[in-house]
C-alpha cells in the first residue's frame, strides 16, 4: 500500500451505534449476572439486552456497508480493517489459548499430582489414596458419576472432514471473486455456509449423545475441558457461519469486485482461525 | 531529531470538507469520533476515578491508622482493598494511558485521527457502563467483591451476589482495551506519515505499540481465566476444583499468565512518556533511543515468561522456582538500560525543572526504587519471607503511584499547554509535585519496614509493634490524596485561561523535535489533513 501525504483518510464524523452498544451489552451482561443470582427480572433484561446487540449490530454494519459499497473506503481504509481483523483473531486466538491452556495443565500436572506423582504424595495419602484413575477421569470424588468419554470416532472424524473441506470451498469461493466469476464465488459460500451449519448440528449431535451416556458438563475436569472447549469452538463455528451467510446475502446481491472485498476474506479468515482451532481441539479433546 | 515540512497555520487554513468542528451540545460527547475528543473523555474518565479509587484507599488508611478496628468492619474493610485495585488499575492508570494515546499517538506519527474512529468510541464508551455494573456489586447483597483483585477461587466463589457482576465487568473491560489496543496498532502501522519509519516514531508511540500488543494477548486470558470462574461457581464445571479434577493453582496460573504482563501494561507507557519529558528539559535527544526500543521490547517479551514468581509460596516444583527467579532477574537488564539511557540524556544537558521534568525525575528515581524491592521479591528464597507481606504492597505501589501515576502526571502537564493552548499554573504545579513526592514516600516507605518485619496485607487489624509507622503511612495517604487536588485545580485554570502557549509549548521541543509541536495549541480538530511528510 502506498500513500502520498496528499491523501485523506476516511473519518466517520459521529457515531451512534457505540453507546447504543454499551446499552445493549449492560443489559445482557447484567440481565445475565442477575438471572444467575436467580432474580427473575433477569432473564428479561438479557433478552432485550440481546435484541439491543442485534439491532446495533445490523445498523452499525449496514453503515458500513453501505458506505464501502458507494466508494468510501479506499485501500488506505481498508489495510487499517484488515489490520484490525488480524489483531482480533489474534486475540481470540489467545482467548482459546486460555482453555488449551488449562486442558494441558491438568492433564500433564494436577491430575498426576492428584494420584501421587512428585509434590502431590501427601495429598494422594491423605485426601484421596483411592484415587488412581487418569485421563480422562471426571476427579477423586467422582463427579458426575460417569465415566464415559468420547472418542475420536465416528462424529468428530466427521466433523474434522467437514470443516477441512469448508475450508476448501471458501478458497473456491475466493478464488471465484477474484477471477470476478461470481457463480463460483456464491456457490463456494453457499456450500461453506452449509458445510458450517452442519458441524453445528453434528456437533450438536454429538452433545446429545455425550448427555445420554453420563458425560455432562459437571462430569469433573474432562467433562469441563470437553464441553467447554469444543462449545466455546462451536460457538465461533455458528459466528463464522453467520458471517459467511452475510457475505453470501450480500455475494447474491452483486457486492464485492474482483479487486475489493475485504469484508468477505475476513470472514474467510475468521474461518480458516476456527478451521485451525478445530484441528488443536480433535488431536488435543478426541485423540490424545 | 526530525525535519518536517509543513507549519501549524498551513494545517488550520486548510479545509478540505473532511475539517468540520465538533458537533454542537452534549451529544457531541456521545457521538463523538473524534481522537482528540475521545482522549478527553479517557482522561476526565480516569481522574474521577482516580478519585474514586482514592477515596477506597483513604478508608483503608484510616482504618489502619491504629491497630483494632475503628472504623469499618472486616468485610467491608476487604471489599474496598479488592476494589480500589480493581478501581486504580482498570479504571485510572489504563484508561489515562489510552487517554494519552487518543490525544497524542495521532499527532506524534501526523495522522489525521485515529484509525478505525467508530471503534475508537465505542472503546470509551464500554467503560463507564462497565464500572457502573462493577461499583454496583458495594450496594447488593452480600456487597462487593472481597477476595482480592486476583478473584483467586475457592475464596472469590464464596461472596455474595457481587461474583457474576464483577466478571462480566471485566469481559467488558477487556473488550474496551481489546478494541482501543487494535485501534492503536492499527493507526500506528497503518497511519504514519510518509517517511516516519519505525525507528524515527517517538519513544511514546513506541511504548504503546508494544503495550498494545501486551493487552491484544493476555486480555482475552484473562476473560478465559474469568469465564471458567463463572463455570465453576454456576454451571458445575471443576476446573479450579480438585474434588473433580482440577486445581485451585490452575487458576493462579492462568491468571498471572495475564496478570504478569499486565503489570507492564501499566508501565511501558509511563517509560515512553518518561523519555519524550527528559530529552525536551535537558535539551539533548535522547540517548540510546535504538537500545530503549530494544528494551522496551524485550521487557515485553520476558514479561511472558515470569508469571510464577506471583506464587512461589503456592507449591511448585523446584524447577519451575529456579526458572521463574532467573528469568525475573533477567528483566532488570533491560530496565537497567532504560534508566542508564535516561539518566544520560540528563548528563551534561542544559536542564530546567518545570512541573512535567520534576514527575518524570520523580518517576525515575522512586520507580528504580520500586525496581530494587522488586529485584529482592524476585529471590525465591527471600519472597519466602516477603510474600504477602506489606513489603509486596510497598513495591507495587512504588512502581504504580511514584511509577505510573506519576508518569501519567507528567504526561498532562507536559501537553496540558498543548491540548488548552494556556500554560498551567507553574506553581500550582510544582507544590503539586512536592506536596505528592513528600506524602508519596511518608505513604509508602514505611510499609517496607513493617513488611519486613512480618505485617500481612489484606488484614484490617495489626500487632501493636507496627503502630507508629502505620500511623505515619495513613497521615502520608491523606497528605498525598488531598494533594491531588492541586492537579484537578491545575487542569480546570488551564482550560479557562492562562498564558498562551505556542505551538512548540517548550523551548526544549525545538531540539528535540516532534510532529506535535508543529501543530498549533490547541491544535485543529482535526489533525494532520492532509499528512506532513518526515524527511
Amino acid at each position: 500500500m502506498a500513500h502520498t501525504a496528499d491523501n485523506i483518510y476516511y473519518v466517520p464524523h459521529t457515531a451512534k451505534w457505540p453507546l447504543i452498544g454499551s446499552v445493549g451489552l449492560t443489559l445482557l451482561l447484567g440481565g445475565f449476572a442477575a438471572y444467575l443470582n436467580g432474580a427473575a427480572v433477569g432473564a428479561n433484561l438479557m433478552w432485550a439486552g440481546l435484541a439491543v446487540m442485534v439491532v446495533m449490530l445490523f445498523g452499525w454494519f449496514g453503515t458500513v456497508v453501505g458506505e464501502s459499497e458507494s466508494g468510501t473506503y479506499q485501500s488506505w481504509e481498508d489495510k487499517s480493517f484488515r489490520i484490525g481483523m488480524a489483531w482480533f483473531i489474534f486475540s481470540e486466538v489467545m482467548f482459546f489459548a486460555a482453555f488449551f491452556g488449562a486442558l494441558f495443565y491438568a492433564r500433564s500436572l494436577s491430575v498426576p499430582w492428584l494420584l501421587g506423582e512428585g509434590s502431590g504424595a501427601t495429598t494422594h495419602q491423605f485426601l484421596w489414596s483411592a484415587y488412581t484413575e487418569f485421563w480422562p477421569t471426571n476427579g477423586p470424588e467422582d463427579w458426575g458419576d460417569s465415566d464415559f468419554h468420547m472418542g475420536w470416532w465416528p462424529l468428530p472424524f466427521i466433523n474434522t472432514v467437514i470443516l477441512l473441506t469448508s475450508g476448501l470451498t471458501v478458497t473456491w469461493a475466493h478464488h471465484g471473486i477474484k477471477d470476478g466469476k461470481r457463480g463460483p464465488f456464491i456457490l463456494g459460500l453457499f456450500l461453506t455456509v452449509a458445510l458450517g451449519f452442519l458441524f453445528v448440528f453434528l456437533q450438536a449431535v454429538e452433545y446429545k449423545e455425550a448427555y445420554h451416556e453420563g458425560l455432562k458438563l459437571t462430569s469433573g475436569i474432562y467433562g469441563s475441558t470437553f464441553f467447554m472447549l469444543t462449545g466455546f469452538h462451536g460457538l465461533h463455528v455458528t459466528l463464522g457461519a453467520i458471517m459467511l451467510t452475510v457475505m453470501l446475502f450480500r455475494a447474491i446481491r452483486g457486492h464485492f469486485t474482483p479487486e475489493r472485498h475485504f469484508a468477505f476474506e475476513a470472514a474467510a479468515w475468521y474461518w480458516h482461525f476456527v478451521d485451525v482451532v478445530w484441528l488443536g481441539l480433535f488431536l488435543f479433546v478426541y485423540i490424545l | 531529531m526530525n525535519a518536517y515540512t509543513g507549519t501549524a497555520d498551513e494545517h488550520l487554513d486548510h479545509d478540505h470538507g473532511d475539517h468540520h468542528g465538533p458537533a454542537p451540545g452534549y451529544l457531541r460527547w456521545v457521538t463523538t469520533t473524534n481522537h482528540k475528543d475521545i482522549g478527553t473523555l479517557y482522561l476526565w474518565f480516569s481522574l474521577l476515578m482516580f478519585f474514586i479509587g482514592g477515596a477506597m484507599a483513604l478508608i483503608i488508611r484510616a482504618e489502619l491508622f491504629q491497630p483494632g478496628l475503628q472504623i469499618v468492619d472486616p468485610h467491608f474493610f476487604n471489599q474496598m482493598t479488592t476494589m480500589h485495585a480493581l478501581v486504580m488499575i482498570f479504571g485510572v492508570v489504563m484508561p489515562a494511558f489510552v487517554g494519552l494515546a487518543n490525544w497524542m499517538l495521532p499527532m506524534m506519527v501526523g495522522a489525521p485521527d485515529m484509525a478505525l474512529p467508530r471503534m475508537n468510541n465505542w472503546s470509551f464508551w464500554i467503560l463507564p457502563f462497565a464500572f457502573a455494573l462493577m461499583l454496583a456489586t458495594l450496594f447488593m447483597e452480600g456487597g462487593g467483591p472481597a477476595a482480592g483483585w486476583t478473584l483467586y477461587p475457592p475464596l472469590s466463589l464464596q461472596g455474595g451476589d457481587s461474583l457474576p457482576f464483577v466478571i462480566f465487568s471485566i469481559h467488558m473491560l477487556g473488550a474496551s482495551s481489546i478494541m482501543g489496543a487494535i485501534n492503536i496498532i492499527a493507526t500506528i502501522m497503518n497511519l504514519r506519515a510518509p517517511g516516519m519509519t519505525y525507528m524515527k516514531m517517538p519513544l511514546f508511540v513506541w511504548t504503546w505499540f508494544i503495550t498494545a500488543y501486551l493487552l491484544i494477548a493476555v486480555m482475552p486470558v484473562l476473560a478465559g481465566a474469568v469465564t471458567m470462574l463463572l463455570t465453576d461457581a454456576f454451571f458445575g464445571t471443576s476446573f479450579f476444583n480438585a474434588a473433580g479434577g482440577g486445581d485451585p493453582v490452575m487458576f493462579q496460573h492462568i491468571f498471572w499468565f495475564f496478570g504478569h504482563p499486565e503489570v507492564y501494561i501499566l508501565i511501558l507507557p509511563a517509560f515512553g512518556l518518561v523519555s519524550e519529558i527528559i530529552p525536551t528539559f535537558s535539551r539533548k535527544p535522547l540517548f540510546g533511543y535504538t537500545s530503549m526500543v530494544y528494551a522496551t521490547s524485550s521487557i515485553a517479551f520476558l514479561s511472558f515468561i515470569v508469571w510464577a514468581h506471583h506464587m512461589f509460596t503456592v507449591g511448585m516444583p523446584l524447577v519451575g522456582e529456579l526458572f521463574f527467579m532467573f528469568t525475573t532477574m533477567l528483566i532488570a537488564v533491560p530496565t537497567g538500560v532504560k534508566v542508564f539511557n535516561w539518566v544520560s540524556t540528563m548528563w551534561r544537558g542544559a536542564m530546567t525543572f518545570e512541573t512535567p521534568m520534576l514527575f518524570a525525575l520523580g518517576f525515575v528515581v522512586m520507580f528504580t526504587i520500586g525496581g530494587f524491592s522488586g529485584l529482592m521479591l524476585a529471590m525465591t528464597p527471600i519472597d519466602f519471607q516477603y510474600h504477602d507481606t506489606y513489603f509486596v504492597v510497598a513495591h507495587f505501589h512504588y512502581v504504580l503511584v511514584p511509577g505510573a501515576v506519576f508518569g501519567i502526571i507528567a504526561g498532562v502537564y507536559y501537553w496540558l499547554p498543548k491540548w488548552t493552548g494556556h500554560h498551567y499554573n507553574e506553581t500550582l504545579g510544582k507544590w503539586h509535585f512536592w506536596l505528592s513526592t513528600v506524602f508519596v514516600n511518608l505513604l509508602f516507605f514505611p510499609m517496607h519496614f513493617v513488611g519486613l518485619a512480618g505485617m500481612p496485607r489484606r488484614i484490617p487489624d495489626y500487632a501493636v509493634q507496627f503502630a507508629d509507622f502505620n500511623a505515619i503511612a495513613t497521615l502520608g495517604a491523606f497528605g498525598f490524596g488531598f494533594a491531588q487536588i492541586l492537579l484537578l485545580v491545575a487542569v480546570v485554570q488551564s482550560i479557562l485561561g492562562g498564558a498562551k502557549a505556542t505551538g512548540q509549548v517548550w523551548d526544549g521541543t525545538e531540539i528535540t523535535g516532534g510532529l506535535e509541536w508543529t501543530l498549533s495549541s490547541p491544535p485543529p480538530y482535526h489533525s494532520f489533513s492532509p499528512q506532513p511528510v518526515v524527511k
